[in-house]
């Protein structure tokens, strides 16, 4: 029938919901294209088209836009503004949609979700569906399909991640943004850097949902950044089963500045921030969680010792 | 020996008179504003703050900090939509961890303001203020805001022509002191309508084709000319009629009205609302274009999430309505002399431009 290209960047919010997504454009029978790793030449151009001041993955979103252009026929650009009453995402979400369609000359498709306005993430898929000239009941299929099997997904997930909690070895939480957490270019040589010194890595994106206001509000009472609360609740969840944690923000995010600030102060875990920019070398970092990792193996023998006693 | 309960609050602008008013009435207790700032205040609040946290954050910590050790022990915070709905709570937690005793009242944390709302908090520190009284000087306070902007509406329009110097500043600062002691609304309007008079009668020289440039951007470098190291008295000193459209009357009821319109005026560029006050500044830059302005100055503070997302936007009208435009961000370790700098020949820049 229709065979319609759709190109996804691989950046902000695709590390969150790329299952919702592949689902839902698969089972319309779109052809999905995703942009490739962040690498140099992306990193590079999303800064030749961002403002100076953005955030790092704001500006490595740019670059995978300026990568996908002229290959497919439209690019996802979701406008996210409220996911829960009386919560707020930060406002490049909000903006994004706006800031890409004037910044890009490319045709974009997208979907606006702002619960605060009744417009849930069911009728904005419905709605996209609708350009993309389905019917309503088509998208709505399609929806109902693709997020449940990516909630069945995440429950996977946590049960794999809490099987990982019962290893012996150290074990470290990355917390932070998932855009932060996977990226090529952000998360993954420090993955990479723990995973060499045989630490578990447990990730702050993996997380139980029922109770989460409640857990929240044990470490901070007016936060209102739906995904820093999800940061939040999964540090409140695997503090007693970890043995650090490392928080990772690209510099300027500006939920993280002031989450960040009232975690560090009310969380007694040994816990270090790690903040990235694009002029940074690696060698400052390795040397930080090097030492990072030391302090947590030598704190470990002295507890083993004290229990021994 | 337990210390005499005094309220304060952080600075804006010259807000602190309507403010101060509204609480000296709601309570019984003493109300002092935060000490002047000075170069001391924005180092203290640097020092404790998250490191790339804004700006105003600084300020109004450095504030805090000043004021509690003048004898403060309730302080006052407000919130809006961006970070500053939680300034209140990191603010509370890095002042405690230091050592202060006091306790924090807050108004507007991410939720829209409603007297009810308002009664509910001031009734912890007042049992026995009545709904009405209440009404009554918040109805007067906003009265007072209002007349306070609109004034300072005709004063940026007009300073930079002033015959005798400091004529209007002079006068300006005569007509806040006899506001802070306002007794009902017809004593108010007396008061605004005489300083008016006054204000309208101060001599001028303005010719008919100056230079007009207009002020854009994040609300606190906007009304805090600390914050923006006194922006608006450098373009007085070049004779540029400047017109800014954030002020208190702004946010606080003006804005709720305006929205529908704002939207539909820049439909081309903005499809949806842009997070704080995004949208509209879009709006204004396109807005002042129309109205044949000169240029625009867009202020923000450095790492401002909702005005980055809003300033590629800004931009694209800019050169679709072929209007100069220059960006200042602001941060603790910004220099004076490069603002300074840039201003001027962003002011050469204009004037050959107009001829």
């Amino acid at each position: 029938m229709k065979n319609i290209k759709i190109g996804i960047p691989k950046a902000l919010l695709y590390f969150k919901y790329k299952e919702l997504w592949h689902l839902f454009f698969q089972k319309l029978g779109c052809q999905i294209i995703i942009s490739s790793d962040t690498n140099k030449e992306i990193l590079e151009n999303g800064i030749k088209f961002s403002p100076d001041e953005a955030c790092m993955a704001l500006k490595i979103y740019m670059g995978h836009i300026h990568f996908l252009q002229n290959k497919c026929d439209y690019i996802l650009v979701p406008r996210l503004a409220c996911l829960k009453k009386d919560e707020i995402l930060c406002t490049n979400f909000s903006a994004l949609y706006d800031l890409i369609k004037n910044t890009f000359p490319t045709n974009i498709i997208h979907y606006n979700v702002d619960v605060k306005h009744n417009k849930t993430e069911e009728m904005a898929f419905i709605k996209m569906g609708k350009t993309l000239g389905f019917s309503k009941k088509e998208s709505q299929l399609a929806y109902y399909y693709a997020k449940s099997r990516a909630d069945l997904n995440k429950i996977k997930m946590l049960d794999e991640q809490k099987k990982l909690l019962q290893q012996k070895n150290l074990k470290i939480l990355l917390a932070g943004h998932p855009y932060n957490l996977y990226d090529q270019f952000i998360g993954e040589p420090i993955q990479k850097l723990l995973k060499e010194n045989n630490i578990t890595l447990i990730f702050s994106d993996i997380y139980e949902e029922n109770d989460l206001n409640e857990q929240v509000k044990t470490i901070t009472k007016t936060n209102y950044w739906t995904y820093n609360k999800e940061i939040i609740a999964a540090i409140v969840q695997y503090e007693k089963h970890i043995d650090g944690i490392i928080l990772l923000t690209s510099f300027p995010c500006g939920p993280d500045s002031l989450s960040n600030e009232m975690i560090l102060r009310k969380i007694k875990i040994p816990i270090i921030n790690l903040i990235l920019d694009e002029a940074d070398s690696n060698t400052g970092l390795i040397t930080r969680i090097e030492s990072f990792i030391d302090i947590l193996e030598e704190r470990r023998k002295r507890n083993e010792e004290r229990t021994n006693d | 020996m337990k210390k005499e309960p005094m309220i304060s609050f952080p600075h804006l602008g010259d807000y602190y008179i309507p403010i101060k008013f509204l609480l000296t009435h709601l309570t019984d207790y003493k109300v002092i504003e935060a000490p002047p700032i000075t170069k001391k205040t924005i180092e203290l609040g640097t020092k404790y703050s998250p490191s790339f946290v804004c700006i105003p954050f600084k300020y109004n910590l450095g504030n805090f900090i000043e004021t509690l050790e003048q004898g403060a022990t309730i302080l006052f915070q407000a919130g809006g939509g961006c970070r500053y709905g939680y300034y209140t709570e990191v603010q509370e937690q890095i002042l405690k961890d230091l050592g202060y005793d006091f306790q924090m009242m807050t108004i507007g944390q991410n939720k829209i303001i409603t007297l009810n709302y308002l009664y509910k908090t001031i009734k912890k520190l007042n049992k026995n203020i009545s709904f009405f009284q209440l009404s009554y000087y918040v109805l007067l306070t906003l009265f007072m805001i209002h007349f306070m902007d609109k004034i300072d509406d005709y004063i940026r329009l007009n300073i930079g022509f002033e015959t005798q110097k400091n004529s209007f500043i002079d006068l300006k600062k005569e007509m806040l002191a006899s506001f802070s002691k306002t007794t009902g609304f017809f004593s108010l309007l007396t008061k605004y309508l005489k300083y008016k008079r006054k204000i309208k009668n101060l001599k001028i020289n303005k010719p008919k084709n100056c230079l007009k440039v207009g002020i854009i951007g994040e609300l606190y470098t906007s009304m805090e000319p600390f914050s923006n190291y006194f922006l608006e008295k450098e373009l007085a000193n070049m004779n540029i009629q400047v017109k800014r459209f954030t002020n208190a009357s702004f946010l606080i009821y003006q804005k709720k009205f305006k929205i529908k319109k704002m939207q539909k005026y820049i439909k081309k560029y903005c499809t949806y609302e842009l997070g704080a006050d995004g949208m509209d500044n879009v709006y204004r830059a396109k807005f002042l274009s129309a109205k044949g302005y000169d240029g625009l100055i867009h202020i923000k503070p450095f790492g401002c999430t909702p005005e980055i997302g809003a300033m590629p936007i800004i931009r694209k009208v800019c050169e679709d309505e072929k209007m100069p435009i220059i960006f200042f961000s602001f941060d603790s370790e910004t220099s004076e002399v490069g603002i300074k700098t840039r201003l001027e020949a962003f002011y050469d820049m204009l004037k050959i431009k107009k001829g």
